[in-house]
């Protein structure tokens, strides 16, 4: 039931609204709202209970396991919510000035030095809202250097078949064209493609390392050098930083720029969707694009620097400086594990994957790649269970659900048929990995046996597979007062 | 180790099923020569939960909690205490993108109230699921009327000056990259309100694709919205209502404005349950009629029936975005700020129609008798003479800069100076008393800047 359907005219929460406000004054008529908007009139406590069991109709990391791939769904620490939320911190205005915002800008300017030293990047900006907008700011980075030297003619990034959708689409947004190199048959970018394809039209590539196809590019090397030649610049898509964190940098790697996703790699929540952060680093010859603000430190304390400081910068991306409670959760994150925390969250999340992969692969499931090393993540493909039994990886993680356990990322990368994308991460403990091998067997043996049991899976969630094919030709995007499909009629 | 549960034992047996000896061997498909033991020794050492909280918790004090008067596009108004009690269930702080719809039923439906209810205050027939803040979705709204307007080649874009000049900037940003011109229509300088004559000033005789208005603008100032809508669309632009959702209370919707309504409507949910908190993180949000749905950018939640005819939500529409579309997708966004809605979804919820309406009606009262007791101060005026929402530009007798300097020594955020970003309209400051400044606040603001002002008068 939707909290509007609770609605009854005249109930309200009286005490969360100033009791005796004077009627407004000086606004005319013709710019006043003439018909109450249609909000729901509740009580506080249908509202508390409303909400308390709407949360739990949800899996969530604090309730169960996520091995979705890609999505680095480690713990998030109770810390790093509680230290973020300090009065001092939330009470703080976007536009106070420098001198009341010492605190959080020495933990801003602490978090940017954490970032180039784990990266080995020589500039950070914490000003991307997400991976997205990182993406965003990092291509537009690569243009502008470009223009600045007048080199106007690359007018194309070049994107691995196997990347996340977010590449092409950035590269678009900041006005290229986003051209696929293909996946050679061992998860290794194609070097004769890549060389046939780079070329004086060549802006950069984004790449990301671990691929999502779970395995480290041996020839990463070979691709800087390649892109590097040609005059292009490396984009660094930090996704699957998780998988290198304390073994390898990006900058080592030979890349120009990078970004990072905080609510992977340093744990910040993912919320039901975000918010998230999606902090740059780059190399020296891009430091004067990075967005702004950024944080510097002089003889006086801590200051923004903004589009005066920066000329240069490719400019701003949100109004104030990005997603700052998300950027303390991870400072907080950071320094909790220290350096030499830092340097286990690759060994382990690596331990967990290949595990993970070994007694899968024992229990008779195929892996992609299994001539490879697992990342810290790992592709198994249902094409045989498909072709023998007719169910599909789909089918596989729904039923996941009924065991207790989120589905793995499914039909991602596109590339792999049947596939599901495995990342345990390192907080999981040995029982929990055992008991998702217990699970998946269970249900390959059920794939066998019984295949409708799998194929109308979920039975036990608050709802059944849902019809998204009549969510989309009867959109019903808003509750109203009419009759369901009254105002919204097909489209 | 933190947060890694793994006992030696269980080091040795994963090792054995794995079948080799050390973990480090793991990583052999990395050249050795990448490999960096060094790389961390610039990360400072490990501390306790009770290290970093004493370390926190006196960086917190050291941002003080001075007296707050800015607004400016972030407002300090009253959040109730159940929002951030639920906020926080792990349930919704630690749960993923709702991508599996059947585990993820909860925030789903949190996401389709928060899309009902913004369509409601906007008037509008559909709401995405949010966007990173309101300059960025202004930016995804310019983009967004680019592609709806199929009957316009042109993408020229008209941008009030009076529009926050950091949305301006966002917008620069985002949507210079594909060719987008940004046209700036400018102000009356005595009202301090944009009029037809100006935006058709701007426009010229070219054709235009979409026109964008703010209610109220960056001066607090209500704009003409009706007549700067039909002229927009008699010019074949799409309409951009760029707009402070609380203001929605008492002023007329985007849906409602000129003959036919705005087209697209956005703007920063902050004022719903979000806290000031340095600027971040808040929430965009994105409104349009259901002709242009398709063209809307980010995730939309749909309500449908399950296998058993069951209603359940989902998200919908996906061939929009990006991991379905690629280079195609309306929109490279993946992430949005889900907790965030889900905090102004239970706000939303708690206050009501009503309740919004009390606030908004507070907050403007308070501005104005925060505007009457400093206007009572000599060489301090009110700068424009159209009516306002809730937040006030004065002139002063001295640079802001330095008058709000004077004042934060005195642990006192006096507004915002606009001159920084106006130079035409000379000392320049915008105040805004939201419902949560009483009077004795106000009373010490007005008397702490006549001691400033006739101090430095006095030895100028």
């Amino acid at each position: 039931m939707l909290i509007h359907d609770q609605s009854r005219a005249g109930r309200r929460a009286t005490t969360q609204a100033p009791l005796n406000p004077p009627a407004p004054e000086g606004i005319p008529a013709s710019l006043r709202r003439r018909q109450r908007a249609a909000l729901p009139e509740v009580s506080e406590m249908q509202v508390v209970r409303h909400y308390t069991r709407l949360s739990q109709k949800n899996f969530s990391i604090d309730t169960h396991f996520y091995p979705l791939g890609s999505c680095t769904m480690k713990y998030n620490p109770r810390a790093c919510n509680s230290l973020a939320m300090l009065p001092g911190f939330l009470a703080r205005h976007p536009l106070a000035p420098d001198s009341h915002g010492q605190g959080v800008l020495a933990c801003l300017h602490d978090l940017q030095d954490i970032l180039k030293a784990v990266t080995g990047m020589h500039a950070v900006s914490l000003a991307p809202a997400a991976g997205a907008q990182g993406e965003f700011a990092g291509v537009a980075m690569i243009r502008a250097y470009h223009r600045a030297r007048g080199d106007v003619a690359r007018t194309e990034i070049l994107v691995p078949d196997a990347a996340h959708g977010t590449n092409p689409a950035s590269a678009v947004m900041c006005g290229f064209v986003a051209r696929e190199i293909p996946t050679g048959p061992d998860g290794d970018v194609d070097l004769e493609a890549l060389r046939a394809a780079v070329g004086p039209q060549t802006a950069g590539i984004m790449l990301t390392n671990p691929s999502t196809l779970g395995v480290f590019d041996r020839n990463i090397e070979a691709i800087a050098r390649t892109v590097h030649e040609a005059g292009g610049l490396l984009y660094y898509d930090g996704a699957n930083l998780n998988a290198i964190l304390g073994k390898v940098r990006p900058g080592d790697m030979g890349f120009d720029v990078i970004h990072m996703n905080l609510h992977k790699t340093f744990s910040t929540p993912h919320g039901g969707g975000g918010p998230g952060a999606g902090p740059v680093g780059v190399s020296a010859r891009l430091e004067p694009y990075l967005p702004v603000p950024l944080v510097a430190r002089d003889e006086t304390g801590y200051r923004w620097l903004t589009e005066a400081d920066r000329p240069d910068s490719i400019g701003r991306l949100s109004a104030f400086g990005g997603n700052i409670g998300i950027l303390l959760r991870a400072y907080v994150y950071a320094r909790l594990l220290g350096r030499e925390g830092m340097g286990r969250v690759a060994e382990f999340a690596t331990l967990n994957a290949n595990y993970l992969l070994a007694r899968l692969t024992e229990a008779g499931f195929e892996a992609a790649y299994p001539k490879r090393r697992a990342s810290h993540e790992f592709i198994l493909s249902l094409r045989r269970e498909a072709r023998d039994w007719g169910v599909t990886a789909m089918d596989v993680a729904k039923r996941l659900l009924d065991h207790g356990y989120h589905a793995p990322t499914t039909y991602f990368p596109l590339l792999v048929p049947e596939c599901l994308l495995i990342e345990p991460t390192e907080t999981e403990s040995k029982e929990m990995l055992d008991g998702f091998v217990e699970a998946m067997t269970a249900i390959r043996r059920e794939a066998e046996e019984d295949p409708e049991r799998l194929r109308g899976a979920p039975w036990t969630q608050p709802v059944r597979r849902l019809d998204e094919v009549r969510a989309a030709r009867h959109l019903d995007l808003a509750w109203s007062a009419q009759p369901q499909g009254a105002n919204h009629g097909e489209s | 180790m933190p947060f890694i549960p793994h006992t030696d034992d269980d080091i040795r047996a994963m090792l054995a099923t794995i079948g080799v000896e050390r973990i480090d061997r793991l990583f052999d498909e990395i050249p050795q020569a990448l490999r960096c033991p060094e790389a961390l020794g610039e990360i400072p050492p490990a501390l306790s939960e009770s290290g970093i909280g004493r370390l926190m918790r006196e960086r917190a004090r050291a941002d003080g909690e001075p007296l707050c008067f800015i607004g400016a596009g972030a407002y300090d108004h009253h959040i109730p205490a159940a929002v951030w009690e639920l906020v926080s269930r792990g349930e919704f702080y630690s749960a993923y993108t709702p991508y599996q719809a059947e585990a993820s039923q909860g925030t789903l439906q949190v996401l389709y109230e928060f899309q009902s209810m913004m369509s409601a205050l906007t008037a509008l027939d559909a709401s995405n699921a949010s966007l990173y803040d309101g300059a960025s979705a202004l930016a995804e709204a310019v983009l967004m009327a680019l592609r709806a307007n199929r009957r316009c080649t042109s993408q020229r874009v008209l941008v009030p000056r009076a529009l926050h000049p950091l949305w301006r900037r966002t917008l620069a940003t985002i949507v210079e990259p594909q060719g987008v011109e940004l046209i700036e229509a400018g102000f009356d300088i005595a009202s301090g309100q944009s009029s037809v004559a100006h935006y058709a000033e701007a426009a010229g005789e070219d054709e235009i694709a979409a026109v964008i208005i703010a209610q109220p603008n960056v001066f607090g100032v209500l704009e003409p919205v009706d007549a700067l809508t039909d002229w927009a669309r008699a010019r074949g632009a799409l309409v951009i209502g760029a707009v402070n959702p609380l203001a929605l209370a008492l002023l007329s919707p985007p849906g409602d404005w000129g003959a036919q309504g705005a087209d697209i409507a956005c703007g920063e949910a902050q004022p719903f349950g979000m806290p000031l908190a340095s600027g971040g993180p808040y929430a965009g949000f994105l409104c349009c009629r259901q002709s242009h749905v398709r063209q809307l950018p980010g995730r939309i939640v749909g309500r449908t029936l399950d296998a058993d005819g069951r209603v359940g939500f989902t998200l919908t529409l996906q061939a929009r975005e990006q991991h379905i579309r690629r280079s195609k997708a309306t929109s490279n966004i993946c992430t949005n700020q889900g907790l965030m809605v889900t905090a102004a979804t239970i706000h939303l919820a708690l206050l009501g129609a009503e309740g919004l309406e009390r606030v908004a009606a507070q907050c403007h009262a308070n501005t104005a008798h925060l505007v009457e007791r400093l206007a009572a101060i000599p060489g301090v005026e009110p700068l424009f003479s159209g009516a306002v929402f809730h937040e006030r530009a004065l002139r002063l007798p001295l640079p802001s800069a330095e008058v709000l300097e004077s004042l934060a020594a005195h642990e006192l955020l006096g507004g915002f100076a606009l001159d920084a970003h106006y130079p035409e309209l000379g000392p320049a400051l915008l105040v805004c008393a939201t419902e949560a400044r009483t009077e004795e606040e106000m009373a010490h603001y007005a008397d702490l800047l006549g001691r400033i002002l006739g101090a430095r008068l006095a030895s100028h």
